[in-house]
């Protein structure tokens, strides 16, 4: 048995008494298509978990499932010891208020300005007055690094990268425990991928939140990671393997020879390239 | 489920405008052409009728399951409905859009609808000396049939199409997943005020298409076929009542819950990209506008059934 697989078993008895978030051997199928098989994952509270993993091997789903966006094919999520899938509406209505979600591309209402997207979640469960809410959003707004001029702008006038971080201030806004995000630093330039990385940090420090980030992005994983966990194309796993083929550290992520772990966090191209080749082979044949 | 009435995707993308069962009956006479050509005719044949007996029927078990879950969306709409009451906010800009600027294009195609009816009966009804009674064979056909079809068909294409096209974006951007994740039902924030406005606004909408359209049969009729006023007034307000304008009024209350409820759930289910958007657009139209002729055809009988247990046969026109 190797090392890492002795690492997954003694983080998974380690939490399973202080877990906040568990999937326990879920399986998701869109239709026919497999999309996720067998995982299981352990989040306690406090921890910053970053799933990696290339485009398409199931880690926006993974993440939607933690919510109860997506339901189980098969298996279990458990928020707090309760099984998502047995929630009535109101109570999973009750449970999502410990969530803050940031949406890949913000997923901002754009009927509404900036100032009503942050005050909206605030407004549906009354969790300030009134005359309250203009002063949380200049807050939340400048927690995010951005100014009160913002507030009255529609979303389709601001750039990706503050789009991204007024998602952030959305999310932040309900107080949350968990904070859920999805490709944080996709599509923006390196220097707002670090700010929106140091914002994530910062998140963490300040509120002691857990944090779920799906990235493929290795700059911003390394620099948010308490734990680091890669998924694999089902396509590419054989049938006996495990979906997830790492769990671990930063710094076990940098010591691990595994070969599919190594080619994503270095970026190579590898049998791809091959695969390639033979496709245009065999589409000019 | 992907799409409403997803089934269509099987046989062919193409198809889902034109129908499913046309498409799968081309297929079929193409797979019989085939065999005839081939030495094996029989088990090619055979085996081709089978494959498509069997797409049949996975046609049919998706058009169910759509109507299943279309059936369960409208009935927890309902229950969000008595639930909590949707806020000002969402309802007013709704109300506005699907009401105040839906008016001047019914009352237009109102208008000349009641006057291609005059010029469409008159010559008719002239060869027979029964020109006055142009003005109840209009009002009657406006008040019963064309009037709430009209307003509804307009609905459906102004409105409806609308809704999809604004519902599938929402879902397509992941907005209708940040209204969930954030504990707010989508149901009650996006469909509720839909549906509301569109129930609550269309009785409004068609009384809107029969005056104008009886107002364009009056004045195309009297003015233009120079037929005499007060007769043909006269035999309008002896044949048409209360209950024909009833019958109409209360169809047009279904035809609206149905186009917000289909559009509703069309844009919901929308596909991915610009083609999913616009493909829930069209058929939310399609499908609303199909609806309403069903609907039309079988509260058509049974409000005449109510009027015959109630008052006996109806008045005879001619």
């Amino acid at each position: 048995m190797s090392q890492e697989d002795l690492h997954i078993e003694e983080s998974d008895v380690a939490s399973n008494h202080s877990a906040l978030i568990e999937v326990d051997w879920l399986h998701i199928n869109f239709g026919r298509q497999e999309i996720l098989r067998e995982i299981k994952l352990s989040i306690p509270r406090g921890q910053t978990l970053v799933v990696i993993g290339e485009s398409g091997c199931g880690k926006t789903v993974l993440l939607k499932s933690i919510i109860g966006l997506v339901c189980p094919s098969e298996g279990h999520v458990r928020y707090d010891g309760r099984d998502l899938a047995k929630l009535t509406d109101a109570e999973m209505t009750r449970l999502r208020q410990n969530f803050g979600f940031v949406f890949q591309n913000a997923a901002l209402f754009d009927s509404l300005t900036i100032g009503q997207n942050i005050a909206f979640p605030i407004k549906q469960h009354h969790l300030a007055p009134q005359d309250e809410i203009r002063d949380i959003v200049r807050k939340l707004l400048a927690e995010v690094g951005l100014s009160e001029d913002v507030a009255g702008k529609k979303p389709a006038q601001l750039s990706g990268g503050m789009r991204k971080r007024v998602g952030l201030a959305r999310a932040l806004a309900m107080d949350p425990e968990v904070i859920l995000y999805d490709e944080p630093t996709t599509g923006l330039d390196p220097i707002m991928t670090d700010v929106i990385a140091e914002l994530i940090l910062r998140t963490k420090e300040n509120e002691q939140i857990t944090s779920v980030v799906v990235t493929h992005d290795m700059h911003a994983a390394r620099k948010v990671a308490d734990r680091i966990v890669m998924l694999y194309p089902l396509a590419r796993v054989e049938e006996n393997e495990e979906q997830v083929i790492f769990d671990g550290t930063p710094q076990e992520l940098d010591a691990c020879r595994d070969e599919r772990v190594r080619q994503f966090v270095e970026g190579r191209a590898g049998e791809r390239l091959t695969e390639l080749s033979v496709k245009q082979q065999s589409e000019t044949g | 489920m992907v799409a409403l009435f997803g089934g269509f995707h099987l046989a062919d993308n193409q198809a889902a405008e034109t129908g499913g069962i046309i498409e799968l009956a081309l297929n079929l006479f193409r797979d019989m052409a085939e065999a005839n050509d081939s030495a094996a005719f029989g088990p090619a044949l055979l085996g081709g009728i089978f494959e498509r007996f069997a797409d049949l029927g996975e046609l049919v078990r998706h058009w169910l399951s759509a109507l299943g879950e279309l059936t369960l969306f409208s009935l927890r709409t309902v229950g969000w409905l008595f639930r909590r009451r949707p806020g000002r906010g969402t309802l007013i800009p709704n109300f506005y859009e699907i009401g105040v600027l839906s008016l001047p294009v019914v009352a237009l195609t109102g208008t000349f609808i009641g006057m291609v009816l005059a010029v469409q009966s008159y010559a008719q009804f002239r060869v027979l000396g029964l020109e006055t009674r142009l003005g109840a064979i209009i009002n009657m056909s406006l008040v019963r049939e064309l009037g709430p079809v009209l307003a509804a068909t307009m609905l459906a294409g102004r409105v409806g199409s609308k809704i999809a096209a604004e519902l599938g974006t929402m879902r397509v951007t992941e907005q209708i997943d940040a209204l969930e994740t954030m504990g707010a039902s989508p149901l009650h924030h996006l469909v509720v005020p839909r549906f509301l406005g569109c129930l609550i606004l269309i009785p409004s909408l068609t009384v809107m298409a029969d005056f104008m359209g009886i107002a364009g049969g009056f004045f195309y009729s009297v003015v233009i076929l120079g037929i005499d006023r007060g007769h043909y007034l006269a035999n309008a307000e002896a044949f048409v009542g209360l209950y024909d304008v009833f019958t109409g009024l209360a169809k047009s209350v279904f035809f609206g819950g149905a186009i917000a409820l289909i559009s509703c759930f069309r844009g919901f289910h929308c596909d991915p990209g610009a083609e999913g958007v616009g493909r829930a657009a069209t058929q939310a139209f399609v499908y609303s506008f199909v609806t309403i002729l069903i609907i039309d055809l079988f509260l058509g009988i049974l409000l005449d059934a109510i009027y015959a247990a109630i008052w006996g046969s109806a008045p005879v026109l001619l």
